[in-house]
């Protein structure tokens, strides 16, 4: 019910919106990506890649302080503890066992907060392939750890130099390289967000996340279904993996974080869903910040990773139908519940990660109530800006 | 490539649309010279002058770029001209309002070349339906894939007789290519090479070879070529394997630097034809 058709519609939303130069490419991915994915081949070494390069799997660590501080069971799925710092590792794995078994050779991607653009670089080291990386401008001074570790593992940062410099622009460039390289080059897309069949090949790869939840949960609880799952949202690939196995289980309340920024009518916000209405982005149609006119809004966020116009088409689909809630969190209150998580549990989560522990404050759970949270990544590469806003540095 | 049955059974109810200005245009001339400019731009309530003495300097048909804030398949230079023309106050309610009398005195062809958002934010049925009552011939919305355009507007566009423009590109299969010709009723942009608006300089041996790939399949379907055609010897080159040349980028670039728009555009066109 929450798979895509063949066309990459879940509902009306998704489908491949795409200038004739990318349908080659798309239609090649889109007729293999399947085929790749469930053949003995792949699964193995996407198995071991994952257990003996990520790590995983990731633990679901009981936050006990926090669970008596909101009165529920919170557990949280260290998805900080992948190799890399994050969840991202999880897609950029798979694609590029894909990219290889298609015969590509160069490595195309876009990245925000950096985390995908490191997972990418990473896997390109390991497979010893070229590795363009493109990235706003903005988010080349805001994350410049990430920045420093992708030219470490021997990629190339490009800045993208439009709008507001971030995510949205940068996500632009990597389409314009694709349709200027049509043969040789395989976008690796970091979300679940792009033309069809990116959302389900990315969500395939991510639901390795609820995967392991489910598991994990039957091992420590004795049942797998927890109460809730909560995730942050940008494009939504953290959160598409953390829901995934859990979709058809009603009973499971999906709960995603949006970046309302300085507030959802502050006119600085990234939150898609809660602001934007259906339209047309990076080749899919789903919920759009878009002005009257169907320009595309520029977003903000404190959070680069999830300070983004759209969302995954999938999580259009997952509120419209109902199956799924998304809650705004602002600036503020993501600062503070990364505070609060480090203080508390002895964790530095990333800002986007904090954007979904600040929802714990905003439900009121039963005290039976099994709560997990993704914790999509760590927050080295953001504390520059904890330092600042903490005043952490010295006088 | 298969096509599924939905495309097939819409082919198979395909509509003849009357022959419009293009048609004619297509049927009658040869070397065709067509030119992109963004719609406001330079300044907000240029569109009519640049249109103007477009026609007056002798080009055969314009495509007018409907701005948009993420044209992906633009370069540098249109997306510059985008940004300023949003900036200037360019819409879709606006475009409209400046062409709304187009017709007491453009009589060549003319085009829109937009991206889908803008379109189904405005409502497409409204903007398609303005577009005939505007004057306009065809539409080249790059992000409006062949498919889609079949099962959801292909009837709206032949009820209001707007033709819609598909692209063909180096990589597109012969299969596809004969598919796109099939549907056509005005002509195919013929993408010179694998790239973005205004990214390449010249023409290749590569570029050759598949020109002539695709005359050699000799298609129901005029072409015209466009991407990185920038001055006479790329438009000369061109029109030996194809009915005509669109230039963009050079020609938004001049306009970006100009003082006097009607002598320099005159000026421009004089260079090429």
């Amino acid at each position: 019910m929450f798979q895509p058709d063949e066309k990459g519609f879940y509902g009306q939303y998704g489908g491949a919106y795409i200038p004739e130069m990318l349908i080659p490419n798309i239609e090649e991915l889109k007729s293999c990506y399947l085929k790749i994915m469930e053949s003995e081949s792949f699964l193995s070494e996407y198995k071991k890649l994952f257990t003996d390069f990520a790590g995983r799997p990731s633990p679901l660590f009981k936050a006990e302080r926090l669970s008596a501080k909101y009165g529920a069971n919170i557990w949280l799925k260290r998805e900080d503890l992948n190799h890399t710092g994050s969840h991202k590792l999880n897609n950029t794995i798979g694609q590029i066992l894909i990219a290889r078994e298609m015969g590509r050779t160069r490595i195309i991607a876009e990245t925000g907060a950096g985390q995908h653009g490191v997972a990418t670089a990473t896997v390109c080291a390991l497979m010893n392939m070229q590795c363009v990386v493109y990235m706003g401008e903005t988010d080349i001074e805001r994350q410049a750890p990430n920045v420093a570790r992708m030219r470490m593992l021997g990629a190339e940062v490009r800045p993208a130099l439009s709008g507001n410099r971030t995510l949205k622009d940068a996500t632009n460039e990597a389409l314009r390289d694709w349709i200027a390289n049509p043969t040789d080059t395989f976008y690796i897309i970091g979300s679940v967000v792009g033309p069809h069949p990116y959302p389900d090949m990315v969500a395939r790869l991510q639901a390795i996340i609820s995967a392991e939840m489910k598991q994990q949960l039957k091992e420590k609880c004795g049942s797998e279904l927890p109460d809730y799952v909560i995730a942050c949202v940008g494009g939504g690939s953290n959160a598409a993996g953390s829901f995934y196995h859990f979709i058809d289980d009603a009973s499971v309340k999906l709960i995603g974080a949006e970046a309302a920024g300085l507030g959802l009518d502050s006119g600085e916000t990234a939150a898609s869903i809660a602001r934007g209405e259906p339209g047309v982005i990076h080749g899919s149609l789903t919920y759009l910040m878009q002005d009257d006119d169907g320009q595309i809004i520029e977003p903000y966020s404190i959070s680069a990773g999830l300070d983004y116009p759209g969302v995954g088409p999938l999580h259009s689909y997952l509120m419209e139908s109902g199956r799924a809630t998304y809650l705004p969190v602002t600036d503020k209150e993501a600062l503070e519940a990364a505070l609060e998580l480090t203080r508390m549990e002895g964790i530095i989560p990333a800002l986007e990660s904090a954007h979904a522990l600040a929802i714990l404050s905003k439900l009121n759970f039963k005290k039976s109530d099994r709560v997990v949270v993704t914790v999509s990544g760590r927050g080295d590469k953001d504390m520059k800006c904890y330092m600042d806003y903490f005043k952490l540095t010295d006088k | 490539m298969i096509m599924n049955n939905n495309i097939n059974n819409a082919l198979k109810g395909q509509k003849q649309i009357t022959m419009n200005r293009l048609n004619k245009l297509f049927q009658e001339k040869k070397d065709l010279l067509s030119i992109y400019f963004t719609a406001g731009y330079p300044q907000l309530n240029d569109t009519m002058t640049v249109l103007t003495a477009l026609q007056d300097a002798g080009i055969d048909f314009v495509e007018i770029g409907l701005p948009f804030s993420d044209p992906l398949a633009d370069g540098p230079v249109i997306q510059q001209s985008s940004n300023l023309a949003l900036k200037n106050g360019m819409s879709l309610n606006r475009i409209f309002e400046q062409l709304g009398d187009m017709r007491k005195t453009i009589t060549m062809p003319v085009t829109f070349m937009g991206y889908i958002n803008p379109v189904l934010k405005f409502g497409i049925e409204k903007f398609v339906k303005l577009c005939a009552k505007t004057g306009i011939d065809g539409l080249i919305i790059p992000d409006l894939p062949f498919e889609i355009y079949i099962e959801k507007y292909k009837e709206l566009f032949d009820d209001n007789g707007i033709s819609n423009i598909f692209l063909i590109t180096p990589q597109t299969p012969e299969e596809r290519v004969r598919m796109l010709d099939e549907n056509s009723s005005s002509f195919l942009y013929m993408v010179s090479s694998a790239a973005v608006t205004g990214a390449k300089k010249g023409i290749s041996e590569v570029q050759t070879d598949y020109f002539r790939r695709i005359k050699d399949m000799k298609l129901k379907t005029p072409k015209v070529v466009g991407f990185g055609i920038s001055d006479r010897e790329s438009y000369q080159r061109v029109c030996n394997y194809s009915e005509g040349a669109i230039i963009g980028s050079a020609f938004v670039k001049m306009l970006g630097q100009s003082q006097n728009l009607k002598s320099d555009i005159k000026e421009f066109i004089a260079t090429i034809k």
